[in-house]
C-alpha cells in the first residue's frame, strides 16, 4: 500500500557509528538507527471475554450487582437492560484485570483526605470497594426496608438508589456517593464499550444512540450526510478478529 | 548492575515531539545523539492497527497509552499555605509516556501563537501601561519575537503536514482564513477539513453577529502530502478515535509518522527506550553538564556521558529534573528570588454548553482538533482599556468528541443521568448536544509555581513535582467575559438550551471534566538571568552546554494550544547549536 511506503530513500548515512560498542540492557531496548530492528510489540490481541463462568465476583455479589445495574439501566421500549446486555459479565472482567486493582494508580502514602478539588485520596482499589460497597448496600437495604434488596419492588429500588446517589443513605466504611459514581460509571461502560469486553450485546447502547462504533473511516459521509440522519448497523471490533 | 555507556555528542531526554525534532536536526548535522526515552517503542502500524484502534474503552476511559501515575505523578495545591497532596488517578495532564511522547495522541490543534503572545509585556505597556495589570502578574517578554519565528514555525509545519487555511500571507489578508493570525510567508501545507454541520451554525452565527470564523489548523492530514523530511502522509478519515489515541492512518501529525522514520535510518541516533532519567550530572562547580543519569527498567543504573545535554520531557518533568538536579536558582515564594519553578502557567477554559432540539450532528464524525473558531477575542486582538484585565480567548465550536461512554453525561440540564429517563435523555441528547471552548490565555503569577514535594516521593524515591496553581484575578476577569461571548454566540445557534461556564470562578483541579492539559513554564526563557533560567536560545545561564526545550521555555500561556510553538522554538534552538554553539562552545548571549 502507498501509504504504508512511507521510507523514501536517498538519506545521507553518517559516519559516526555506536552501533559496536553499545550496552544492551535485557528490558529496556536500545534501538541503533539503521539498523532496521525498531519494532513495538503489538497491543494485546482482540480477545472477548468468557461469560460463562465468573472470575472474581461471587454468585451472590453478581446478583446484587446485576439487580442494581437493571435500576440504572433498565429494559424498557427503548432495548434491553444493563444485565442482559453482559454489563455484570463486564464488570466482573474489569475487576479481575488491572483496572480492578487500580495498576495505574499512584498508591504510595501518607494518605490524607484533602479538599474535593484534589480529588480522591483513598488508596482502595475497585475490586476492593465492590467487596465492601455490596455488603454495606445489602445492609443498607435490610435497615431501610427489613427485606433484601433484589426482593423491593422497582418504585422502592429507584427510591433507595437515589438516596445511595445523593448519600442521604450513608455507608459505615466508604462514601455511598462515591460507590454510586462508580456504579454508575462502571454500568455505562459496560453498555456502551465494545462487545468484545462482554457488556453491550448486540451493540444495544451503541444502537439506542445511533452510534457507528468501530469505524474508521468517514469521508464519504461528512458531507454527504452533514446534518443528516444515518442509518447504518454498527460495527464491533469482533467483526475484525 | 551499574554500567556507563560510551559518551555521545548529545544526549537528549525524552522522545516527544521535542526531543525527535531537535534529534532529526541534530544527527542532520553529523552529531552523534543518544535519546533516552521513559516508555516504550512505538510506531503506526504494530502500534495503532485501525483493526484495533477503534476501542473507547482502551483508549480514552483506561487510557492505556498514557503515562500512568503509578509511574509519576504531581501533588497539587491551591495556595501555598495548603498542603499538596498527590493526583492519584488519571487526570487531566494525561501526558504521553512512549516513544512520541504526547505527540502520539495528542488533539491536534496546531496554532502559531501571535506577536503579543511571544512579547506580551512590552506590547501591554505600549498600549495600557502597568495599571492594566492585576496584582502579582507576571508579564515578561520572551526574548524572541513572531518575526524570528517565522521561517521556523514555517518549517515546523512542513514537517507536520498542517492543514489550514491562511489568513493573512505576506502582511495580505485572505479570505476564509484568520484575519489575526500572524503573517505567513506561505500556505498551510495540507488544506482545511471539511466542516460538521455544529462549526457550520458556528459560523453562521459569529458572521451574524460580526465576527470573524476560520477552520482551527490542525495535525489532521487535509490532503495527500510529503513532508519536509520526504515521508508520505494520509488524509484523515475523521475516524473520531483521535485525542487520546494513536493515529493508524498517518493522518495525525506525530513524531512517530512525520520524524521518527527517517531519524531511525541514521546510524549516528540510538534511542535507549523504557529508562528514566533521574538526574542531570554536572562538574563539581555546576559551569558544566557532563551527561545523564537513568535507571533503565531493570532496575539498573546507566549513565550516558555526552558534551552537550537537552531536556525534552514536556513542562513539568523539565523543571523536576532542573530541581532533582540542583541547577539554577529554585523559585523561593516567600522572597520571589530564583528562577527555576516561576513562572508556570496553566490554561483558562471558559464553556458555552448547548442541546438542540431536532438535529442529526452525528457527533462522532470528528478530529481531536475539528473547530471553527473566531480570534475576535483573543491575545490583543480587542481594545481592553477599562476591563481589568489582559488577553483573551480562541472561541471555537470544537467537534472533537462522539464516543459513548465518554458522552453518556451529556443529557440537557434536568434529565436523569440513570434509568429510564436517562436512556430517552441520552438517545435525544447525543445528536443534539454541542459546545463552544473558550481557550483562554494564563499569565505567570507569583502565586504559581513549581516545586519538589516535601513528602511524596516517586518509584525511584525521588520527590514529586508539587504543583501550586489557582487561576488568578486576571482569568476570573477574562475567563466571564469569554464566557458571555460563548454564550451569545450558541444562543445565536439556535440552540434550545444554552448555559456558561468560567473555570476560574471555582477552585483549580486536577480533575474537572473537559479542563486543559497544558501546561507551560518552570525553566522559561527570557532575556534577564534574574528571572529566566534560560536565555534566548533555550540555553541555559549558568551551564552553557544545556538546554531544556519545550513548552516549560514560554513565560506566558496564549489562547491557544503549544505544540507548533514548541516545534518553532525547537528549530530556532537547533540552528543555534549548529549554527553558533558548535563554532564557539559557550553562552549565547552575554549579559
Ligand atoms: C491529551 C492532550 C491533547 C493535546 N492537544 C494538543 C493540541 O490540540 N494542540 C497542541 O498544540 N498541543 C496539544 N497538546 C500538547 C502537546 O501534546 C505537547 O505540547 C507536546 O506533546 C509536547 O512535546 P514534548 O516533546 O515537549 O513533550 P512530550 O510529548 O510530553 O514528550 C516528552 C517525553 O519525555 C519522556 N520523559 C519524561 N520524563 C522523562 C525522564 N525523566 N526520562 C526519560 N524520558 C522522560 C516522556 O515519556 C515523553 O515521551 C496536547 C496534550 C495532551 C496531553
Ligand atoms: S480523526 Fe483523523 S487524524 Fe485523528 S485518528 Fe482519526 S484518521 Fe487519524
Amino acid at each position: 500500500m502507498k501509504r504504508r511506503d512511507i521510507i523514501k530513500g536517498g538519506l545521507m548515512l553518517m559516519a559516526t557509528s555506536t552501533l559496536a560498542s553499545i550496552y544492551k540492557p535485557a528490558c529496556s531496548k536500545t534501538f541503533v538507527g539503521g539498523s532496521g530492528l525498531w519494532k513495538a510489540e503489538p497491543p494485546p490481541p482482540l480477545m472477548v471475554v468468557d461469560s460463562s463462568r465468573l472470575v472474581y465476583l461471587t454468585e451472590a455479589e453478581a446478583k446484587l450487582v446485576g439487580a442494581v445495574f437493571d435500576v440504572l439501566i433498565p429494559h424498557d421500549e427503548l432495548g434491553i437492560g444493563a444485565t442482559e446486555a453482559g454489563c455484570v459479565t463486564f464488570l466482573d472482567h474489569q475487576l479481575a484485570g488491572p483496572y480492578g486493582a487500580a495498576a495505574k494508580d499512584y498508591r504510595l502514602g501518607p494518605v490524607v483526605e484533602g479538599l474535593p478539588q484534589q480529588g480522591p485520596q483513598s488508596i482502595a482499589t475497585p475490586a476492593e470497594l465492590y467487596r465492601t460497597g455490596l455488603v454495606e448496600l445489602r445492609h443498607a437495604a435490610q435497615a431501610k426496608f427489613g427485606k433484601s434488596f433484589l426482593d423491593l419492588s422497582e418504585d422502592q429500588k429507584i427510591d433507595f438508589m437515589k438516596g445511595i446517589e445523593t448519600g442521604d443513605i450513608p455507608f459505615e466504611t466508604l462514601k455511598s456517593n462515591e460507590f454510586f459514581s462508580m456504579l454508575l460509571q462502571n454500568v455505562r461502560e459496560g453498555y456502551l464499550a465494545d462487545p468484545m469486553y462482554g457488556g453491550n450485546r448486540d451493540m444495544t447502547g451503541w444502537k439506542l444512540i445511533g452510534f457507528p462504533g468501530a469505524i474508521y473511516d468517514y469521508r464519504d459521509w461528512m458531507v454527504s450526510q452533514r446534518g443528516k440522519k444515518i442509518d447504518v448497523e454498527p460495527v464491533s471490533l469482533l467483526s475484525r478478529a | 548492575m551499574n554500567y556507563k555507556r560510551p559518551k555521545a555528542d548529545v544526549v537528549i531526554i525524552g522522545l516527544g515531539w521535542s526531543g525527535s525534532t531537535m534529534a532529526e536536526e541534530l544527527t542532520r548535522a553529523g552529531l552523534n545523539v543518544v535519546a533516552i526515552e521513559r516508555g516504550a517503542w512505538r510506531d503506526t502500524t504494530t502500534s495503532f492497527p485501525t483493526t484495533r484502534n477503534p476501542d473507547e474503552l482502551s483508549g480514552s476511559v483506561r487510557k492505556d497509552i498514557l503515562q500512568a501515575p503509578v509511574t509519576e505523578t504531581y501533588t497539587v495545591r491551591n495556595k501555598a499555605n495548603q498542603t499538596a497532596l498527590p493526583l492519584r488517578k488519571f487526570n487531566n495532564l494525561t501526558l504521553g509516556n512512549n516513544v512520541g511522547g504526547a505527540g502520539t495522541h495528542w488533539a491536534g490543534a496546531s496554532w502559531r501563537w501571535q506577536a503579543f503572545d511571544h512579547q506580551p509585556y512590552t506590547r501591554v505597556m505600549e498600549r495600557y501601561g502597568a495599571k492594566q495589570l492585576v496584582d502579582g502578574l507576571i508579564l515578561q517578554d520572551w526574548g524572541v519575537t513572531y518575526d524570528d519565528l517565522e521561517p521556523f514555525y514555517d518549517r515546523f509545519e512542513k514537517i507536520a503536514g498542517t492543514s489550514g487555511t491562511a489568513g493573512v500571507i505576506n502582511g495580505a489578508k485572505q479570505p476564509g482564513g484568520n484575519p489575526f493570525e500572524g503573517s505567513r510567508t506561505s500556505l498551510y501545507p495540507t488544506p482545511a477539513l471539511e466542516r460538521t454541520r455544529a462549526n457550520l451554525l458556528f459560523s453562521e452565527a459569529a458572521t451574524r453577529l460580526g465576527y470573524h470564523p476560520f477552520p482551527v489548523p490542525s495535525a489532521m492530514i487535509g490532503a495527500p502530502y510529503t513532508n519536509a523530511l520526504g515521508l508520505n502522509l494520509a488524509p484523515c478519515t475523521y475516524c473520531g478515535y483521535c485525542q487520546l489515541y494513536g493515529c493508524g492512518n498517518w493522518s495525525k501529525s506525530s513524531p512517530n509518522i512525520c520524524i521518527l522514520p527517517v531519524l531511525m535510518q541514521r546510524p549516528n541516533f540510538t534511542v535507549v527506550t523504557e529508562s528514566e532519567v533521574i538526574r542531570i550530572n554536572t562538574t563539581p562547580d555546576k559551569k558544566m553538564a557532563t551527561g545523564v543519569t537513568f535507571v533503565d527498567s531493570n532496575g539498573n543504573i546507566g549513565e550516558q556521558p555526552a558534551d552537550i545535554v537537552i531536556t525534552a520531557t514536556f513542562t513539568l518533568d523539565n523543571t523536576r529534573l532542573l530541581l532533582l538536579s540542583g541547577i539554577s536558582m529554585p523559585y523561593d515564594f516567600a522572597s520571589g528570588q530564583g528562577v527555576v519553578g516561576r513562572g508556570f502557567t496553566f490554561q483558562t477554559l471558559s464553556w458555552g454548553f448547548m442541546f438542540f432540539e431536532n438535529e442529526y450532528l452525528n457527533p462522532f464524525m470528528n478530529t481531536g482538533a475539528l473547530a471553527t473558531q473566531i480570534d475576535d477575542f483573543n491575545g490583543d486582538n480587542f481594545d481592553h482599556t477599562g476591563m481589568g484585565f489582559i488577553g483573551g480567548a480562541g472561541i471555537q465550536s470544537l467537534c472533537n468528541q462522539g464516543l459513548p461512554i465518554g458522552m453518556a453525561g451529556l443529557v440537557p440540564e434536568g434529565s436523569p443521568q440513570w434509568g429510564k429517563g436517562w436512556k430517552q435523555a441520552f438517545q435525544k441528547g447525543y445528536q443534539n448536544y454541542a459546545q463552544i471552548q473558550g481557550q483562554g490565555t494564563n499569565f505567570a503569577h507569583r502565586e504559581q509555581f513549581l516545586d519538589l514535594d516535601p513528602t511524596y516521593k516517586d518509584r525511584f524515591g525521588q520527590p514529586l513535582l508539587r504543583i501550586t496553581f489557582d487561576y488568578n484575578e486576571n482569568d476570573r476577569r477574562s475567563g466571564r467575559f469569554v464566557r458571555d461571548k460563548c454564550v451569545e454566540i450558541a444562543r445565536e445557534m439556535g440552540a434550545r438550551q444554552v448555559w456558561g461556564d468560567s473555570f476560574p470562578d471555582r477552585p483549580y483541579s486536577g480533575y474537572r471534566l473537559w479542563d486543559s492539559s497544558h501546561v507551560q513554564g518552570g525553566v522559561v526563557m527570557g532575556e534577564d538571568p534574574k528571572t529566566s533560567v534560560q536565555n534566548r536560545y533555550q540555553q541555559n545561564w549558568d551551564i552553557p552546554n544545556l538546554f531544556v526545550i519545550g513548552a516549560s521555555s514560554f513565560p506566558n500561556n496564549a489562547g491557544y494550544n503549544p505544540t507548533i510553538v514548541v516545534g518553532a522554538t525547537t528549530l530556532w534552538t537547533a540552528k543555534a547549536i549548529r549554527d553558533l554553539y558548535l563554532r564557539n562552545p559557550g553562552p549565547l548571549v552575554r549579559v
